[in-house]
């Protein structure tokens, strides 16, 4: 049994105040292993978008607690909050979020130099980065120059590239047509095998259908689950 | 069975096992489960209707003693083939009824039932992009995976959508 690397018990989300209040993420433990990928799957304002914030250290529970690497997170100041996310998570969003004035290359090692790495260190991980996820001839290319799957695959190198405890993925392939999700399908695939840990939020079954558990999430709560490790 | 068998006779006078080969070219890991024996079945059962018919095999051409070919009877019924446009299951009749049943007579919650299904399309789904991962690019058999794949992940969305009808109506268990 691997440990978890990242844990929440009784986490609890509520927006609004009063008749108004909504439980966005109601009373869900989740503990994700060392190189499990974890998928959650859900209709449109089930809250999963808001767990993964909360897990993330995006956002702050109304109640309950989430444990990464074996640390409080929702207890940290704003500060050691920031470092948390910059450092030991990798995140990847629907609309890419590149910065559209940087090369991929540039992107993709911003993280790393944030983090405090020497530019040369920080360069040589990011061309390699870059070379994992297929996109070795488009280091010097602008995100405008890029598809949007090529767009989307630096966004990963990007999360990568400070060795993170955990990529948390929004919604990664929603903005992608069929042959961009593919791209990003293969990619997921070869994290998985390498040991990356990983939790996506999607809509697409494809993507969930790369993980080891995929869990169903109904009014903020996760009311099933599929186990897909194993056999095969 | 017997129509595609006939149909890859088309090509040329062919061994069983060469039309077995073929069979597998196209249907890849899909094609695993197919019997050795069920080709000549077939042949057998196509020669019977009078569909195709054989000649022994020249010297040297190996253990398989007859060649088959198709009867004119056998092209005009692939050319027949060719022209229907009949598709297999269009709709999830079987699990609409399931869910209908199960509701009505109160035997099952529709939502378990769908979420019962979801898991195992889901472990479905898996197989088969491993599958079509696992195929070499231009690959005919990885086509064929791919049209399982998109089958399976429109099947998920509908029982996204049987989810939210069954958990809007009023006669769940």
């Amino acid at each position: 049994m691997t440990e978890a690397v990242l844990r929440t018990r009784k986490l609890r989300k509520e927006f609004g105040k009063g008749d108004g209040r909504v439980r966005a993420v109601d009373d869900v433990d989740l503990a994700v292993d060392a190189g499990e990928t974890v998928a959650v799957m859900g209709p449109s304002g089930c809250g999963k978008s808001t767990l993964l914030h909360l897990l993330g250290g995006l956002q702050r529970p109304t109640g309950g607690e989430v444990e990464l690497g074996g640390r409080r997170v929702e207890t940290m100041s704003e500060r050691a909050l920031a470092r948390l996310r910059r450092d030991r998570i990798g995140f990847v969003f629907q609309a890419f979020h590149l910065m559209p004035e940087l090369t991929a290359v540039e992107n993709v090692e911003v993280p790393a130099l944030l983090a405090g790495r020497s530019p040369r260190a920080a360069r040589t991980t990011a061309l390699d980065l870059l070379d994992q996820v297929g996109l070795a001839d488009r280091t010097g290319h602008l995100p405008s120059a890029l598809s949007g799957g090529q767009r989307q695959r630096v966004a990963i190198a990007r999360a990568l590239s400070t060795e993170p405890l955990v990529v948390l993925a929004d919604e990664p392939t929603g903005n992608l047509d069929s042959a961009a999700t593919a791209e990003v399908l293969r990619l997921f695939d070869r994290l998985h095998r390498a040991g990356q840990t990983l939790v996506v939020v999607t809509h697409d079954a494809r993507i969930a259908a790369t993980a080891d558990r995929i869990l169903s999430m109904r009014d903020g709560a996760l009311v099933d689950q599929t186990v897909l490790a194993g056999a095969a | 069975m017997q129509d595609v068998v006939l149909a890859l006779l088309a090509k040329e006078p062919s061994h069983g096992y060469q039309l077995r080969a073929r069979l597998r070219d196209a249907l890849g890991p899909l094609g695993e489960a197919l019997n050795d024996g069920q080709i000549y079945v077939t042949l057998t059962r196509l020669e019977k209707a009078g569909l195709v018919t054989w000649e022994p095999a020249g010297e040297g051409e190996g253990r398989d003693r007859k060649v088959y070919a198709l009867t004119p009877a056998g092209q005009h019924r692939v050319a027949e083939w060719l022209t229907e446009v009949a598709w297999p299951r269009p709709a999830p009749t079987d699990f609409h009824l399931k869910l209908t049943a199960a509701a009505a007579a109160r035997l099952a919650d529709p939502i378990a039932l769908v979420d019962a299904q979801r898991r195992e399309l889901l472990r479905l789904l898996r197989d088969a992009q491993r599958a079509a991962l696992a195929e070499p690019p231009g690959s005919v058999a990885g086509l064929l995976l791919e049209g399982q794949v998109l089958r399976l992940e429109a099947d998920l969305k509908w029982l996204d959508a049987c989810e939210q009808a069954w958990t809007t109506r009023g006669d769940r268990k």
